[in-house]
């Protein structure tokens, strides 16, 4: 092992690998206990994840993700997500997703039974992560990447 | 003997099926290696949940009750989960599938046995039959991902957890390669965990979040999940190459038979210039 390991990241779900990244400084999740940040050196963990937003941190590059539910596991500095679904930021389609929070909030209102309130929350969980991001990617990086209005 | 005319028109017809097939045949391979790339970019997900479970199961109390999914119970009743191809020009795949499944309901399960279709094929032809429906999809996406199957997860888990069936077998082709598939019936439900020396080491040192049990529990709907999606995947790569290796066939059959029609063509056409050089040579000789 060299005197100043780093991560290898990987975001994996049943359908593809979503993300994979060598010497990476730091890698932030949120796990069902609270957020969990992974730094090299990391004893052997598994968690449970939550719905919420992961930040891959590697120099002053920060990518983020979306992740609604699964695993995470760390090895010998190998970060391993098993995520149930996760999305690169660069995937989400803000519009999409505030229409899909203004949904989820609406069928909040409509829901009577148990089982219908929990689906509700769950996608308005899921529907605020993602809107969430996305005006965060446009926020402080619009001067960059788009021009704004 | 028939007309040239009509003979033209038929090899020109035939000349428009091979066109068809021929079209048939490459989309299918397109589809098929799609397929497999699918069931490859799966791989890495099921693979690490396999061998979680299987170091897990070594280090935890599987006692009675603490995991639905495991719990073993003698088969009084149960469901299989029956993958078949919507569309057919698929050669035998479809009846391959359904002959398989009925002979392991006659010789491996004692009890009452339900039906989950998922392809129509396998939906017409079990409709007929005494076994229930549970439950039937049929024009699922082209491209069904885990989200589009989660209703079939959910009544196999459902089902099973219930106690309304002791066991969730799925029937599908595995894949072997091009030229072969093989109709398969596999047991979903309840999962049995390989006890795994090697994973256990693996796993031993792990902190585990929130608990051991909890990560097992959440593991065991995931990997039931991804089963039912990867062997959703396996029939459709066999599918299309079901179809590929079937239009193949047929694009073969129909150049054999257009070489055929082009000799018969031929021969007519020369009998029938043969037949006028003579009535004009008879004609000729008669008048002179």
């Amino acid at each position: 092992m060299s005197s100043n390991p780093k991560l290898q990241v990987e975001i994996v779900t049943g359908e593809r690998v979503v993300y994979e990244e060598q010497d990476v400084d730091m890698v932030m999740a949120p796990g069902a206990d609270g957020a969990l940040g992974i730094l090299p050196r990391h004893a052997a963990l598994f968690s449970l994840l939550s719905a919420g937003e992961l930040i891959v941190r590697k120099g002053t590059d920060e990518q983020e993700l979306a992740v609604f539910g699964g695993f995470l596991e760390v090895v010998n500095n190998r970060v391993m997500i098993l995520a149930d679904t996760a999305e690169r930021i660069e995937e989400i389609d803000e519009e999409r997703a505030e229409r899909a929070r203004q949904r989820a909030e609406a069928a909040l209102q409509e829901a009577t039974t148990a089982v219908e309130i929990e689906a509700a929350l769950a996608s308005l969980r899921r529907a605020r992560v993602r809107s969430n991001l996305a005006r965060r990617r446009r926020g402080p990086r619009a001067d960059v990447s788009r021009p704004t209005g | 003997m028939a007309t040239t005319r009509e003979i033209r028109r038929r090899i020109r017809s035939i000349g428009n099926i091979t066109q068809i097939t021929r079209a048939m045949e490459m989309v299918s391979a397109a589809k098929m290696r799609r397929a497999q790339e699918r069931v490859s970019a799966s791989r890495a997900y099921s693979d690490r949940i396999r061998i979680m479970i299987a170091g897990l199961a070594g280090l935890t109390d599987l006692e009675e009750g603490a995991y639905p999914l495991l719990q073993q119970r003698p088969v009084e009743r149960a469901s299989i989960i029956v993958m078949t191809s919507d569309k057919g020009l698929a050669g035998a795949l479809n009846s391959n599938v359904i002959r398989h499944t009925a002979e392991f309901i006659r010789d491996d399960i004692d009890g009452r046995t339900e039906i989950i279709a998922l392809g129509r094929k396998g939906r017409d032809f079990f409709r007929k039959t005494q076994y229930p429906l549970t439950a039937e999809f049929v024009s699922l996406e082209d491209w069904p991902s885990i989200e589009d199957l989660r209703p079939v997860v959910d009544i196999a888990i459902s089902d099973f957890t219930r106690g309304k069936v002791d066991a969730v077998y799925v029937a599908n082709t595995r894949f072997v390669n091009t030229l072969t598939q093989r109709p398969q019936v596999q047991q979903l439900l309840p999962i049995t965990p390989e006890f795994d020396d090697e994973a256990e080491e693996e796993v031993r040192d792990f902190i585990f979040e929130p608990s051991r049990e909890a990560v097992l529990n959440g593991l065991l709907p995931r990997y039931v999940e991804v089963q039912i999606y990867q062997a959703m995947l396996d029939a459709l790569a066999s599918e299309h190459s079901a179809r590929m290796v079937a239009m193949r066939n047929a694009t073969e059959n129909a150049n054999e038979l257009l070489d055929d029609l082009t000799l018969t063509y031929n021969k007519v056409r020369q009998t029938q210039i043969t037949a006028e050089v003579s009535e004009i040579a008879a004609g000729a000789l008669a008048l002179g």
